[in-house]
């Protein structure tokens, strides 16, 4: 669709903590519907959102992280984590539940400059 | 890009993260960030030195709350929510380093 | 200019409505239409009717919903955000309405700017 706007969400906070990465995770659902050109930026603590793996019973709180996998089938498929991020947290690709674009710092703030709406939560 | 930033650079990470990221343009500093702008903070070197890649912004009622008024980083330019609202229009985009 | 405002914090907790509010206001006082505030996460607080703060504070839900009706700026709380957390139509303050997340989706299309007040 031509005229579809470019979305961007940022991710910068880890799950669980706070509610923040749930509902982001919602309105990424939702925007799909609309035909948007949507992607999703993790950094930060954000990249912990996509960490395999979380076993959430001992909490009592709703593991949300098997809807990361579903994105695939809304046309989500642009999922971008920032590299110094990632590093800096012990983590690589092979930790996420999801195959991402790993960005460095300069590519992800470009990226960013193209959008035309950037939704943070 | 307008990068709006509102925590206190001692207390998170939002303001490193924007400005290790982000390529360049306007940052305002907006609620707990204006600490950032002030004389004498620790961050005032690293805002200093970002000062080439982006021209850097403070909330003045921010500021004036938080009894801070006179202390602001040369350099920083002094807005009220009028000039907020002109940053915005004037941007092309903007992203809130929530 | 049409601007599109997100309020993602409860009122008083955290200055993110207050910030908003000076921020739509000043907005509409250049000209620029607010043409939706998007009230998500624990902004949906600030739909609640029941707020009463002290009598010497500002009231930062009566406030928007004043902002509203003088300049019909269209209020929206996000359903499921809401439900959550015990807002429904029962206790919506006026010139708020609840809708579902399309509405900030929408937001996003319609406006020239979205801006976010959060954490």
């Amino acid at each position: 669709m031509s005229d579809a706007k470019k979305f961007m969400f940022v991710n910068r906070k880890a799950p669980y903590g706070t509610i923040y990465a749930l509902e982001s995770l919602e309105v990424v659902l939702i925007t799909a519907a609309f035909d948007q050109d949507v992607s999703l930026a993790f950094l930060d603590d954000g990249v912990y959102q996509l960490k395999k793996g979380q076993q959430t019973k001992g909490i009592e709180t709703k593991n949300f992280s098997p809807a990361y996998r579903a994105l695939e089938d809304y046309d989500i498929e642009k999922l971008y984590v920032e590299k110094e991020a990632m590093d800096a947290r012990g983590l690589t690709e092979d930790d996420f539940l999801v195959p991402v674009t790993v960005l460095s710092r300069a590519e992800m703030g470009k990226l960013m400059d193209e959008q035309d709406v950037v939704l943070s939560f | 890009m307008l990068h709006i930033i509102n925590q206190s650079p001692l207390n998170s990470s939002t303001l490193d993260s924007c400005l290790n990221t982000a390529t360049g343009g306007e940052i305002l500093l907006i609620e707990d960030a204006v600490y950032a702008a002030t004389r004498g903070n620790a961050a005032e070197a690293k805002l200093r030195a970002a000062m080439g890649k982006f021209k850097v912004y403070v909330l003045t009622p921010d500021l004036d709350a938080r009894g801070l008024g006179d202390r602001v980083v040369e350099g920083v330019s002094s807005v009220d929510y009028g000039g907020f609202v002109d940053l915005v229009s004037n941007s092309k985009n903007c992203q809130s380093w929530l | 200019m049409k601007l599109g405002i997100v309020v993602n914090e409860g009122p008083y907790q955290h200055q993110a409505s207050d910030s908003a509010y000076l921020f739509a206001k000043a907005a509409i006082e250049k000209g620029h239409e607010v043409w939706r505030v998007f009230f998500y996460h624990d902004g949906v607080n600030n739909a609640s009717k029941l707020t009463e703060p002290p009598q010497d504070d500002r009231h930062i839900v009566n406030r928007w919903t004043k902002l509203a009706e003088d300049h019909k700026v269209d209020l929206v709380v996000c359903v499921a955000a809401a439900l959550r957390r015990g807002i429904k139509e029962e206790n919506l303050a006026q010139g708020f309405r609840i809708s579902g997340l399309g509405q900030l989706v929408e937001a996003g299309i319609k406006c020239d700017r979205v801006v976010t007040f959060g954490d």
